[in-house]
């Protein structure tokens, strides 16, 4: 296979770290997604490594105006082409800090009207690029530069912020989650939700080797982990209801957890039973909710 | 045809007959009336265009970006508070070379809250790289719209502009305007040709991050097509008035300036109440002018140098205040003056919706002649002790 042909869309050359999630993200997205897509990026990592002027690893149109805006531009985009009788999809991408936290008024607002669009969040639970801050994404007892673990911290306070709810809430047709560790998966989503009319939303967990800790050959095995010891769940909601769940004999959150320098601080110097119980039960919850437990037969 | 009517209402028609194919935009005091009559004209299909009802001034002009950039014509208003939250999409625009057309309905800035009229908003957006026309009545509010988009759109300009009306003094005022047919219209304004947009078929890339070796040059080419317009919005209005017989080529205009002493300096409304003092000032024997600044950016350095050059004083009228320094008018003026003797005298006037009448106009007349200049004009006494 030639360069082109491995690279698809979205073209190498670009500065992401080796390794890197997101720019497994953006490949495997447009691979699904085709040519006739227009992609409204906003302010983060994969804006920053793709776009360096004169330069872009983009093949498709791509438009980036601010951190908060992409999914106030993106209505722009649909309501622009629909007036023009265009047929071109439009995919608004952003990390999570862009969706969780600063763009929610923005994406909130294009949900209710019910623009003909998708939202992907490329999910790798802290502002990397500016540096490794905690964000509304951040998972309990990350260590992070602005939550960082310390002699009366564990590291990031809160849990996650449940996202995909607050869009199904709003009505969209389509919510989803997926992982870059499962690509076959994620592109079929992205598929779906392209052609599922309203407003669509796939979080995509992007584990980010720079950002978490750890090396970047080893970024899809993270991703993997995730999923198997139940903390990162990949299902599928329509219209408000769970209809497709990805299914684990799971393994306990340890082995997620050590893989990673943010959680270093629950092993070293002793290991903090109490809270990786507390972070076990997060998983366990998960997986009660959503069934994703596989049973054995003994 | 002449027809007695609301500045917002006349306004909106304007807007409905340029043909956006997107509006977007949030309700604000005083600009609702114009953003309500374009919602009824979509909702009655009397214009085609797509109508985005967003959750915020900021999604309203980053919804404008984007549909720009996808290559429709659009269309915003707002004033105020929301063109403050619009701060950070305004410079966006105009890096990216969008020519969106937005009208201010010029009020105040809070704190302390204030609905009423000064060009505080506009005013604070001067280094943005929107283009800013400002009316002094409702017939030049409604014309000046057709110009903007022959100039934002003009392929050598590329820049966003900014219609500035008085808030409530224009937007809520009935006066007889002389409404363009859709068709007299369609002759001035032709369709949107966009220079470049987003489009499957041949793929750009819009809005890159810049390093060092870039950026100043990106700002460059801005403030070279901002300075551009110096030439190519003249024409615009040449072209206007040769089909409408309503003159609006100059950059700045005289009133009764031919043998005037003192020269006084305004924007937007309060040029029409300046006018009426003139003649009354003008009548008791004092040789008084007007020099009306239509657009503030780009600032027509060279024309109000020109029109000034002959005057012994000049009293700048700023509805604004650049706190901490001076009205950003009168510091223009100076600019444009500079290296001249003749005395350019600052009065920061009517803010907050504080009426100005033409006894006011002649006491800044005669404080200029008293050399009285860089103050407050009518401050309740209490703040002086």
């Amino acid at each position: 296979m030639n360069d082109e042909a491995a690279c698809g869309l979205f073209d190498s050359g670009h500065r992401a770290c080796g390794g890197c999630g997101a720019a497994m993200a953006a490949r495997l997205m447009l691979d699904a997604a085709g040519k006739d897509t227009i992609i409204v990026s906003s302010t983060g990592c994969m804006e920053v490594f793709s776009t360096p002027y004169p330069e872009t690893a983009w093949k498709v149109p791509w438009i980036h105006s601010l951190f908060e805006n992409n999914s106030a531009v993106a209505s722009g985009v649909v309501a622009s082409l629909a007036k023009q009788g265009r047929k071109e999809k439009v995919i608004a991408i952003g990390g999570d800090g862009a969706t969780f936290d600063i763009g929610i008024l923005c994406l909130s607002g294009a949900f209710e009207r019910g623009h003909d669009f998708t939202y992907i969040c490329y999910d790798n639970e802290a502002y990397m690029n500016t540096g490794i801050q905690r964000s509304g994404a951040t998972p309990y007892d990350a260590s992070t530069t602005t939550s960082p673990a310390g002699s009366c911290s564990f590291g990031n306070k809160r849990p996650k912020k449940d996202l995909p709810m607050i869009l199904a809430a709003h009505g969209a047709p389509y919510v989803a989650t997926a992982s870059i560790a499962y690509p076959p998966d994620f592109k079929k989503k992205v598929e779906k939700a392209i052609n599922t009319p309203g407003p669509c939303y796939i979080q995509v967990h992007a584990p980010c080797c720079t950002g978490w800790g750890f090396e970047g050959e080893k970024t899809i095995a993270i991703g993997k982990l995730a999923i198997e010891t139940g903390l990162w769940v990949n299902y599928e909601m329509e219209n408000g209801v769970v209809t497709r769940v990805k299914k684990v004999v799971r393994k306990p959150v340890e082995d997620y957890l050590i893989e990673q320098k943010r959680f270093r601080h629950l092993f070293k110097p002793k290991k903090n039973d109490a809270e990786i119980a507390k972070i076990q039960a997060t998983a366990d919850r998960n997986a009660e909710k959503f069934g994703i437990d596989i049973k054995l037969k003994k | 045809m002449l027809e007695i009517t609301e500045g917002s209402l006349a306004v909106a028609d304007a807007v409905g007959k340029c043909r956006p194919q997107v509006i977007a935009a949030y309700p604000i005091t005083p600009q609702t009336h114009i953003v309500e009559a374009l919602a009824d004209m979509v909702a009655n299909c009397t214009i085609d265009a797509e109508y985005i009802t967003v959750e915020s001034e900021f999604s309203a002009l980053s919804a404008c970006l984007g549909a720009s950039a996808a290559g429709s014509r659009v269309y915003s208003a707002t004033t105020s508070q929301g063109l403050a939250l619009m701060f950070e999409v305004c410079f966006n625009c105009a890096g990216m070379r969008l020519p969106v057309v937005m009208t201010i309905a010029n009020r105040a800035l809070g704190a302390p809250l204030s609905i009423w009229n000064d060009q505080q908003d506009s005013i604070s957006l001067r280094d943005s790289g929107w283009l800013q026309f400002y009316a002094e009545d409702n017939q030049e509010a409604t014309d000046l719209h057709y110009l903007a988009y022959r100039v934002s759109e003009d392929h050598n300009i590329l820049l966003p502009s900014f219609v500035c009306f008085d808030g409530f003094i224009l937007s809520h005022t009935y006066e007889p305007v002389d409404i363009l047919t859709q068709e007299e219209a369609d002759r001035y304004l032709p369709r949107f040709t966009p220079f470049q947009r987003l489009d499957a078929e041949d793929p750009i890339s819009f809005g890159l991050f810049a390093a060092p070796d870039y950026y100043m040059e990106f700002r460059y080419e801005i403030d070279q097509a901002a300075k551009k317009a110096l030439s190519v919005f003249p024409k615009a209005g040449r072209e206007f008035a040769e089909l409408f017989g309503r003159d609006y080529s100059g950059l700045v205009e005289s009133y009764r300036m031919e043998d005037a002493d003192c020269a006084l300096v305004a924007m937007g409304s309060l040029c029409g109440t300046v006018k009426d003092a003139i003649d009354e000032l003008r009548d008791a024997g004092n040789k008084v002018g007007l020099l009306k600044i239509r657009t503030f950016r780009p600032f027509p350095a060279d024309e109000v140098k020109k029109a000034l050059s002959g005057v012994s004083r000049v009293a700048v009228l700023d509805k604004n205040i650049s706190l901490g320094s001076k009205g950003a008018v009168a510091l223009e003026v100076r600019d444009a003056l500079y290296g001249s003797q003749i005395p350019v005298h600052d009065y920061i006037i009517g803010l907050g919706g504080r009426d100005v009448r033409k006894k006011d106009i002649a006491r800044v007349v005669s404080l200029a002649g008293e050399g009285k200049g860089d103050l407050y004009y009518g401050l309740r006494e209490e703040v002086l002790k």
